[in-house]
C-alpha cells in the first residue's frame, strides 16, 4: 500500500502527541478532545467529502477563522498538530443539524497543519488536512 | 465565576416550518489556555469554556466540546432546521463550573 501524504502525518501523530501531552490541572470530569487515535481507534482513515476551510496566511494565531463542513457526518474532530495541545473542537451534530457543518475561530501557535477527522454514519472516518502559515503564534508563553 | 461573561445570540424571530436558519453564537470569555505565563514565570491555570450545547424544544442541533485552542470569546455558527414554533436552548459550561443559558424563541409562519 503506498502512503499518502495524509495518512504520514495523521500516523505519525500519535508519537508527537504522547511527547507533548501536558499534565491536566482542572477537573477530572471535563470532556477533553484528545488525539485523533482516540478518536478513530485504530481504524483507517480515508478521504472523501469533508472541506476544511482556513485562511493560507494568518497574521494573528490568536484568532484564525475555520470552517469544517462534511456532509453525512455524525461527528467532526478539528487538531492543530503544531499546538502545544493537539485538540481543538469535536462537534456532535444532533437529529435538528440542518448541515454538518460549524465556523469558529481558533488560536495556532504558528505555521502548522490543521487536521479534521469526519465520524461518517455508516461507522467510517474521513479526513482532511490544510496547512496554515502564522505570522504571529497565538499561545503565549 | 468568571468575569463578565455575556452570552450572544443571533437567532432569525420568525421562520417558516423546516426552514434552515443560521445561528451564531458568541460568549465573552477569556479563555485563558493554561499555556501562559506571568510576568513572575508562574503559570496562569487554565480557565475555558469547555462545552457548548444548543437544542432546540429538547433535541439537540449540536454539541462541542472545546479545547483551550479556541480563541478568547468563543464564536460559533451553524445551521438548524425549524420544524415548530418554540426555543432554542443555548448552554455553555465552564471550567469553575458555571454554567450559562441564553433561550431565544421562535415563531412558525
Amino acid at each position: 500500500m503506498k502512503l499518502t501524504r495524509r495518512q504520514t502525518v495523521i500516523a505519525g501523530l500519535s508519537v508527537v502527541g504522547v511527547a507533548t501531552l501536558p499534565l491536566p490541572s482542572f477537573a477530572a470530569n471535563v470532556p477533553l478532545v484528545g488525539l485523533p487515535d482516540e478518536f478513530t481507534r485504530g481504524a483507517s482513515v480515508g478521504s472523501g467529502n469533508i472541506i476544511l476551510n482556513t485562511p493560507e496566511i494568518a497574521e494573528n494565531g490568536n484568532t484564525v477563522p475555520i470552517h469544517v463542513s462534511a456532509p453525512g457526518a455524525v461527528e467532526i474532530r478539528i487538531y492543530a498538530m503544531g499546538n502545544p495541545v493537539p485538540g481543538v473542537a469535536a462537534v456532535t451534530f444532533g437529529p435538528l443539524a440542518a448541515a454538518q457543518s460549524a465556523s469558529t475561530r481558533v488560536r495556532l501557535a504558528g505555521t502548522q497543519d490543521v487536521v479534521a477527522i469526519a465520524k461518517m454514519q455508516d461507522g467510517n472516518f474521513i479526513s482532511t488536512i490544510n496547512q496554515v502559515k502564522v505570522t504571529i503564534g497565538g499561545c503565549g508563553g | 465565576m468568571a468575569k463578565g461573561v455575556k452570552p450572544r445570540v443571533k437567532v432569525p424571530k420568525s421562520a417558516s416550518a423546516g426552514e434552515i436558519i443560521t445561528i451564531k453564537t458568541l460568549i465573552s470569555h477569556q479563555m485563558e489556555s493554561g499555556q501562559r505565563k506571568d510576568k513572575e514565570g508562574n503559570v496562569i491555570p487554565r480557565s475555558i469554556i469547555h462545552r457548548f450545547t444548543c437544542e432546540f424544544n429538547g433535541q439537540s442541533i449540536i454539541d462541542i466540546i472545546l479545547a483551550p485552542a479556541i480563541s478568547t470569546n468563543p464564536y460559533f455558527q451553524f445551521e438548524a432546521v425549524v420544524p415548530e414554533t418554540g426555543e432554542f436552548k443555548f448552554t455553555w459550561y465552564d471550567d469553575d463550573g458555571s454554567v450559562y443559558e441564553e433561550i431565544k424563541s421562535i415563531s412558525v409562519i
